[in-house]
């Protein structure tokens, strides 16, 4: 599966203390300081399906421009990926449709 | 008395701030970041440890001066982070802010929005892997990672070579840089880019770095495809006659950038088409001041001239607005900043002739290609929605094809979506118009606002 496969690659700043999450119901762990972007894409291939073609999406302009990025919750909530900082215990869903 | 308001806390932001804040007011700062440095001089979060030498590499000084000027402001300026303005109306401001809305009066409001990458699609872009150029920046920046394992950069404009050189330097493989522009043009464009002898020895430094470091730069190149199923596996390119295929798990791509308008649109502003920048632009006068009066404008939001030229006009329209509030201001200081302004014009000039729009872009789009990644709707489709209707105006191929009316309003398709439209119906990019700005300018939670006392009337998010 090319989801399974990170797509983003740290390059620096490793020596950071790590953040406990959720990405698809599994257990994930982050960076302090990585946004909900960095988090899910360092580990994984996606951040949501578009609702029209239903291909994966994983974000493009990362600077809160293309709305590409938003993330489902388990609680429900749609998160803006690029632009919300991971916390412990979030729930994340790569499998998501739209905002 | 009712603050003045900047929207924006880049180099244009901070510059007018710095000034507003020097002739006794306390401006209001409402910025979309965590913290001021916009997107050029973007910061990590505070406790990441990479120097600004390493972050901003040539621009570490103008990086550091910018952000010590910001951090000194922070007890004279109300300072709003995290904060999106998603509507503008009588004399306030809608802002988005930790999931609430406020709204904010302005008496005096800076514009300072910046700008986004210019994107003209090729097959595949919306896979996983694929990037603004200015978004493989940010990740880098901001986050310390690279977009990928092996990285092509496509496109052009001075970012192609920036980017690549400290995806390079930080230790990222850059697969190659694929350069929609001739060496011809750079050539050509010397004379004029001659205005800015520092900032062109940059460039060519960054150029000569790459080819020293074994980066393979392609000039002339066509990019054909993204190829990948679920994310990118390589670029299909045409070059010189030939077509190639170079692999890679990811592209950062752009043909330099575009303006964020839609606050000054939502504002009122009269716009007119700059033919170097092939867009409609807000009107404004060598200080800044918009046709509404009381707006201002500064920096790359409303015509891209880049980072240094944006502090100057965030002084400039900062210098405006108190002229404009009966403060007397260092008339001296405003003219130098009007020349300073007036002398980088032909250096931008020859940044075009360097790296040209790809004028026949729109003629060589595939009907498959996906030109609205929010509502995928394809070249196909808006040309057959052309054919039909007869549609000559981009607000009317919205209408009936829904592009540019997705979540990113326009965003990353308006340009492309323009250029088929001109192509298609045989007309300019000029006479075929500019995508109108619609509240809310970005995606609003409808939580945000049924909780909202401010609001009469809940708006669905666009």
């Amino acid at each position: 599966m090319g989801s399974r496969r990170p797509l983003l690659v740290r390059l620096a700043e490793t020596d950071r203390a790590s953040v406990a999450f959720t990405l698809d119901g599994e257990p994930a762990t982050a960076l302090e300081g990585d946004t909900v972007l960095t988090a899910v894409l360092t580990q994984h291939g996606r951040l949501l399906r578009n609702e029209f073609s239903h291909a994966p999406r994983a974000g493009f302009c990362l600077m809160g421009a293309c709305q590409d990025c938003w993330i489902a919750t388990a609680d429900g909530e749609r998160l803006r990926a690029c632009a919300t900082v991971i916390a412990p215990g979030m729930t994340l869903l790569s499998g998501g449709e739209g905002a | 008395m009712t603050p003045p308001v900047i929207v924006g806390a880049g180099p244009a932001g901070v510059r007018a701030a710095q000034a507003l804040v020097a002739h006794g007011l306390r401006p209001v700062l409402i910025d979309e970041a965590p913290r001021a440095g916009g997107q050029v001089y973007r910061r990590p979060p505070a406790h990441f440890r990479r120097t600004a030498a390493a972050l901003y590499g040539t621009e570490a000084t103008r990086a550091t001066a910018l952000h010590a000027a910001a951090d000194a402001l922070a007890d004279h300026v109300d300072h709003r982070p995290d904060s999106l303005v998603w509507n503008a109306q009588g004399g306030a401001l809608d802002v988005l802010r930790g999931g609430r809305i406020e709204r904010v009066p302005y008496q005096g409001l800076v514009v300072a929005t910046g700008a986004t990458d210019r994107v003209l699609p090729v097959p595949g872009w919306t896979l996983p892997g694929a990037f603004t150029l200015g978004g493989a920046q940010v990740a880098l920046k901001f986050q310390g990672c690279a977009i990928g394992e092996r990285v092509v950069l496509m496109g052009s404009g001075p970012l192609l070579y920036l980017v690549a050189y400290q995806y390079a330097k930080a230790g990222a493989r850059v697969a190659a840089v694929l350069d929609s522009a001739r060496l011809a043009d750079q050539v050509a464009a010397l004379p004029l880019m001659l205005t800015q002898p520092s900032t062109l020895m940059k460039g060519a430094w960054y150029v000569a770095w790459l080819r020293a470091h074994g980066v393979p730069i392609v000039r002339a190149a066509r990019p054909l495809q993204i190829v990948g199923g679920e994310r990118v596996e390589g670029v299909r390119f045409e070059h010189g006659g030939h077509t190639r295929t170079i692999d890679c798990d990811a592209v950062g791509m752009g043909h330099a950038l575009r303006s964020e308008t839609q606050l000054a649109d939502l504002l009122g502003c009269h716009f007119d088409f700059d033919e170097l920048q092939r867009a409609h632009l807000p009107q404004r006068d060598a200080a800044g001041r918009s046709s509404v009066p009381g707006l201002y404008l500064a920096g790359d939001g409303a015509g891209i001239l880049g980072a240094d030229a944006a502090e100057w006009a965030g002084e400039r329209a900062a210098l405006a607005l108190l002229e404009d509030r009966g403060v007397a201001v260092d008339a001296d200081r405003a003219r130098a900043l009007e020349r300073r302004l007036a002398g980088i014009r032909p250096f931008r000039r020859g940044l075009e002739r360097a790296f040209p729009f790809p004028t026949d872009w729109a003629a060589r789009a595939d009907d498959e290609l996906v030109v609205c990644r929010c509502e995928n709707i394809s070249a196909g489709q808006l040309r057959a929605t052309v054919r039909e209707t007869g549609a000559d105006d981009i607000n009317r191929l919205k209408a009936l094809s829904r592009v540019g009316m997705g979540r990113c309003q326009g965003r990353m398709c308006g340009v492309a979506a323009t250029e088929l439209l001109a192509h298609a119906c045989g007309r300019t990019v000029r006479e075929v118009g500019r995508l109108r700005g619609q509240a809310p300018i970005k995606p609003v939670p409808l939580s945000a606002l049924s909780a909202s006392s401010a609001l009469r009337e809940p708006e669905a998010t666009a």
